[in-house]
């Protein structure tokens, strides 16, 4: 009772420190003007805005070599006779936007990941966990998990076709291979690296079994599944691509190998540059899932 | 001592032994531990480092079974951990994932409390910590102290019969231990909760029990237990009081002796004094 004075007084610095570590900037609200917060956001974010600036430049540098290299048609140990230049890319690439078949491809492609990696993280994720908490399951099936994960899911190709009744099955299946075992394996890493001391704290709280999975196990693995969901994703779509040139009709890896064979080198480079484009655009929708998903992380 | 108000809480251990199975047989962590805290008791443990005050708090707790004896609380059997026993950490082992509202609102929730009730009561007891600006913040924002006041908080909103804190404050520098230790000693005499306090700080276990067990080294027994007479409610300046003085030196020659015997009598009695002597005044310096 008597010592809370000197407690509250002690207690003031903390305190202060932790509210002002947020708002520092908003306090030394002083004449704001328009030159003096352009200041303040060109110091906050001066790394930012370097980072972004060289990587322009960089892929400014990176397109005139490439059409330096086409134009003067070099042949340096590699071969750059054949290859198209930017421009013509280019224009490619404004023909394939008002073609409903390059769209096509590009649908069906991106159905196939869809179908293929979230079926992969259906089974992968709670297999994960479970295998992470029932020793029995984990002893199962982590033997064959580790026989058959060195496998390439483009060797799966034959057997692939063999088992599926139609093409689009066995490539969607190929696509889920791919990714499964990279959301299994980080899935059941986060789980044995869950804090034992967290299980106990939720235990003494008077938490069952159930209620340990979902609020101790769970949360405290999904940093690690996020790992595995990104992984998951590029393997889905090299995979996929794979399996599309080899046996596929449609689908942007098709589309690639159709332009070869078709001698049509400017879709060539287009298919690529589509293929990853879509592979970035993929990962980056699954960071920003994982960042909604854990908002205690500091981004 | 608390006015005799407190009916719950009244552990009771008996003939305890805990051992570990190894290759070369079986290795003994603790044995013939005998304890008893009464309702509404504060009682330390204090022992050198690897005594096994820490196993022996875990098997209170329930997460360890004993080799031998029995643990009771209120006649009951201790068969495994339960919300009746609230337990406070030293890493904290705040969920990362919850805000502070949410970390002390989890044992209400695992009762079944609905949402707006368990609400108001987390407030609270925030208010009671001084933490209801912060109740919205994720543990990682938090500095130590903020952080185990929230976990000393969390414990407590079940409305255990018991507090179990194993070396709470052993992470924290030693202004904010010394805060840290008056917020406890109020909430304890608010709540009239038996605490079992297991630490290494002599000073701490002074200052705050009724009671202090000293255990053993390795492997852990009780080797005496000493009552703290001072009157409540304690301040700071009593540390520097002959009576605690007296005390703090009993304590620290029955430590002296374990620590020695725990190192294997490798250094020489003589440096050993020197290195007390040492001791001895720099922990005078953190009173000062």
């Amino acid at each position: 009772m008597s010592s809370s004075p000197v407690l509250a007084r002690q207690e003031a610095e903390p305190v202060v420190a932790a509210v002002t570590s947020e708002p520092a900037a908003a306090a030394p609200a002083a004449p704001a003007t328009f030159g003096v917060i352009a200041g303040r956001w060109y110091r906050l974010n001066k790394d930012r805005i370097r980072a972004t600036l060289i990587g322009i430049v960089s892929l400014a540098v990176f397109l005139v070599i490439w059409h330096l290299l086409t134009k003067y048609r070099v042949v340096f140990f590699v071969r750059f006779t054949n290859v198209p230049s930017p421009l013509a890319v280019y224009e490619s690439f404004t023909k394939a936007i008002h073609d409903p078949k390059f769209l096509m491809h590009i649908v069906l492609s991106c159905r196939r990941i869809l179908l293929g990696f979230s079926l992969a993280a259906i089974v992968g994720v709670p297999l994960g966990l479970i295998m992470g908490r029932f020793k029995l399951v984990h002893e199962i099936v982590f033997p064959v998990s580790e026989v058959l994960r060195p496998i390439p899911a483009i060797a799966w190709v034959p057997m692939a076709i063999m088992l599926w009744p139609t093409n689009e099955q066995s490539i969607v299946f190929i696509t889920f291979l791919g990714s499964f075992f990279p959301i299994l394996v980080n899935t059941l890493h986060g789980m044995v690296l869950v804090d034992p001391v967290l299980v106990r704290a939720a235990r003494c709280l008077g938490a069952r079994e159930a209620s340990i999975f979902r609020e101790v196990y769970f949360p405290a693995s999904l940093p690690h599944i996020f790992t595995g969901l990104t992984i998951g994703m590029g393997v889905a779509w090299v995979s996929l691509i794979a399996a599309e040139m080899i046996s596929g009709q449609y689908g942007i890896g098709y589309f690639t190998w159709e332009a070869y064979s078709l001698v049509q080198y400017a879709d060539i480079a287009l298919g690529m540059i589509a293929i990853g484009v879509l592979g970035l655009a993929s990962s980056l929708m699954i960071r920003a899932v994982g960042r909604l998903a854990m908002p205690w992380g500091r981004a | 001592m608390n006015d005799g108000k407190a009916s719950k809480g009244h552990i009771e251990v008996k003939d305890f032994a805990l051992s570990y199975e190894t290759i070369d047989g079986s290795v003994a962590a603790v044995t013939n531990t005998d304890i008893h805290v009464n309702p509404g008791e504060f009682v330390s443990i204090v022992g050198p480092s690897g005594c096994g005050k820490s196993t022996f708090l875990n098997a209170v707790a329930g997460f360890l079974k004993p080799t031998a004896g029995a643990i009771t609380v209120d006649g009951e059997t201790v068969k495994g951990p339960s919300a009746e026993r609230g337990m406070v950490f030293q890493q904290y082992s705040l969920f990362p994932w919850k805000t502070v509202r949410e970390n002390v609102e989890f044992g209400l929730k695992m009762r079944g409390m609905d949402r707006s009730q368990r609400e108001r009561a987390a407030r609270t007891l925030l208010g009671l910590a001084g933490l209801e600006a912060f109740e919205k913040h994720y543990p990682d924002r938090l500095s130590g102290g903020m952080k185990q006041r929230v976990g000393i908080v969390r414990a407590l909103a079940t409305g255990p019969k018991v507090l179990l804190l194993d070396e709470p404050f052993g992470a924290l520098d030693a202004q904010t231990r010394v805060i840290m230790q008056q917020i406890l000693t109020n909430m304890w005499q608010r709540l009239k909760i038996s605490v079992l306090f297991v630490t290494h700080d002599i000073d701490e276990a002074i200052f705050l029990s009724d009671r202090v067990y000293c255990m053993t080294a390795r492997p852990g027994s009780i080797k005496a237990e000493i009552p703290i007479p001072l009157e409540r409610p304690r301040q700071q300046s009593m540390m520097m009081s002959s009576e605690f003085l007296a005390l703090r030196r009993g304590l620290m020659s029955l430590i002296r002796e374990e620590s020695l015997k725990a190192m294997g009598g490798e250094i020489n009695d003589l440096g050993m004094q020197g290195l007390n002597i040492e001791l001895h005044g720099q922990s005078l310096a953190d009173v000062l």
